[in-house]
């Protein structure tokens, strides 16, 4: 288990993201996961993110850990049953996979089958309790478990929240259900993540800074307009429309790094959130010194 | 109340397909306060029928639709125009169809019964011609917990714990003009001073108390 080992032992953990493809061609994912190799301390594979219909988080997860990566595992309550959710945890433990996020996950009608029925039977708290009791050896019920699994659970929290008192609170109750590291929604600003950590850091459990790759001005105006609690400052939305479209990946990968530097000290990890620009992490991770 | 509107005019034609005559029903209760089956709307909809070259042969607004009783005094006393219609077209919510339906039959009335309305929600009446859904009827009230703000039917989600990642500035992400329900419950809470009760972890819920079809018997 390398990502608790690195937080038990002090370590800057680093993770980043693969997001599964829409249909079975998985070998692009495949190779281009190679990157990660020996730079990062283990790959979320999210579950759905947005809501799109895709190929799932579990046999992703799976397929990196058969290569030698770490996964995280995520899940969200939007898609799945209280039934489904303890499977899929069971699942997850007979595949070896230990690292597991746990998150409520984005209304269906955000994504591109709006008319799904949403299910949302658990939210994030419920869940990490019912990973929780899975470990203990019984399931939500109290029925006894023929063997039962052992993992590292994970949480996420928006420290960009407006008011940030009920994500705190949100926050402590992830905790006391079973939350044993944070990974945050992507922060632009280090005095606002420095306003977060004053208060997070008492619960003494490992948060890790989020860090989506700003890929444009434009992409940076849309996240200020439409994704919560995400604020990108107009210096950095300044920066990225002077920058030709040629230069992009080389200005992202310097802010993304000139981030971490800042804020690397208030927080025991990041979380790079590249969105396909997966080949820019190395850099990112040599310019920020990690 | 039980928060009501007409179907597509289209539809509703569709359904009276190769019918003449036609017996209208609408209620005095939610129907009549949605403006969709009260007096004014049956006489409505008896003009627009009768265009379309349909006979009406009668119709009655039930005191409530959704009683056995009053559906049944209103039918006997109504037969004769019932059954000289090919159908009913029920302005009442769909528990009242189906009571109009079972109840006609109680009293040897057999017709066909159409719904002219479709059943939104159990909502608030906030002004007139406003309607806001409030209430889930889930079986097992949290108000108690929750500053009397019910997170199961005004958070999208249904959450039990607090907000998601995506409420900002008091509003959810799924619409931004839709207020976040842990803001208000945190806000109202925090006002009450009962902000522990935000802190306490509540359990999954019991959706077995959900069941269909629910009922209910009053013990003596």
């Amino acid at each position: 288990m390398k990502l608790k080992e690195a937080f038990d032992s002090g370590k800057f953990a680093v993770t980043s993201e693969v997001a599964p493809p829409k249909g079975t061609d998985i070998s692009p994912l495949l190779e281009e996961a190679e990157i990660f190799k020996g730079r990062v301390d283990a790959v979320n594979v999210t579950d759905l993110q947005s809501s799109v219909m895709r190929m799932g988080s579990l046999p992703v997860s799976h397929l990196l850990q058969d290569r030698g990566l770490e996964a995280v595992f995520q899940v969200t309550c939007r898609d799945r049953n209280r039934l489904a959710l303890q499977s899929d945890l069971l699942n997850a433990a007979v595949l070896g996979i230990e690292n597991v996020l746990c998150l409520t996950g984005d209304y269906t009608t955000l994504g591109d089958h709006p008319q799904a029925k949403p299910v949302f039977d658990l939210d994030s708290v419920q869940l990490l309790q019912a990973a929780v009791k899975l470990q203990n050896g019984e399931d939500m019920v109290g029925e006894k478990l023929q063997g039962s699994p052992k993992f590292f659970l994970g949480a996420v929290v928006n420290p960009g929240a407006d008011p940030l008192e009920p994500q705190l609170i949100k926050m402590e109750k992830k905790i006391k259900a079973g939350a044993q590291f944070f990974q945050t929604q992507a922060v632009y600003d280090a005095k606002l993540f420095e306003k977060f950590m004053k208060e997070a850091e008492k619960f003494g459990v490992p948060v890790m800074l989020g860090i989506v790759l700003l890929k444009s001005a434009g992409m940076a105006k849309y996240m200020n307009a439409n994704v919560a609690g995400v604020f990108v400052p107009d210096n950095l939305i300044a920066e990225m429309k002077e920058t030709a479209k040629e230069d992009r990946p080389k200005k992202s990968v310097e802010i993304a790094a000139q981030l971490i530097k800042e804020m690397k000290d208030m927080c025991q990890g990041v979380h790079l959130m590249p969105l396909g620009w997966d080949k820019h992490v190395p850099a990112i991770l040599d310019a920020a010194g990690l | 109340m039980i928060i009501l509107e007409q179907k597509p005019y289209e539809e509703i034609l569709k359904s009276l397909e190769g019918e003449e005559k036609v017996f209208l029903v609408g209620c005095t209760l939610c129907a009549t306060t949605c403006r969709v089956g009260g007096e004014d709307e049956l006489k409505e909809m008896q003009e627009k029928l009768e265009k379309e070259g349909k006979k009406i042969t009668g119709g009655v607004v039930l005191e409530a639709a959704c009683q056995a009783i009053e559906v049944k005094k209103k039918f006997r006393e109504k037969k004769s125009e019932i059954e000289d219609a090919d159908s009913l077209l029920v302005l009442a919510c769909g528990g009242g169809a189906q009571s109009v339906r079972e109840n006609a039959e109680r009293v040897k009335i057999k017709k066909l019964v159409h719904p002219g309305l479709n059943t939104l929600f159990q909502g608030e009446v906030t002004r007139g011609g406003h309607f806001e859904e409030r209430c889930s009827l889930c079986g097992e009230c949290v108000l108690e917990q929750t500053g009397t703000i019910c997170p199961i039917t005004r958070c999208t989600k249904g959450l039990l714990n607090g907000p998601c990642g995506g409420s900002s500035k008091g509003k959810c992400e799924v619409d931004q003009e839709r207020d976040c329900a842990w803001d208000l419950i945190y806000k109202r809470l925090e006002e009450i001073g009962q902000l522990d009760k935000m802190k306490e972890i509540r359990e999954a819920k019991n959706y077995s108390k959900l069941m269909k079809p629910r009922s209910l018997v009053l013990g003596r």
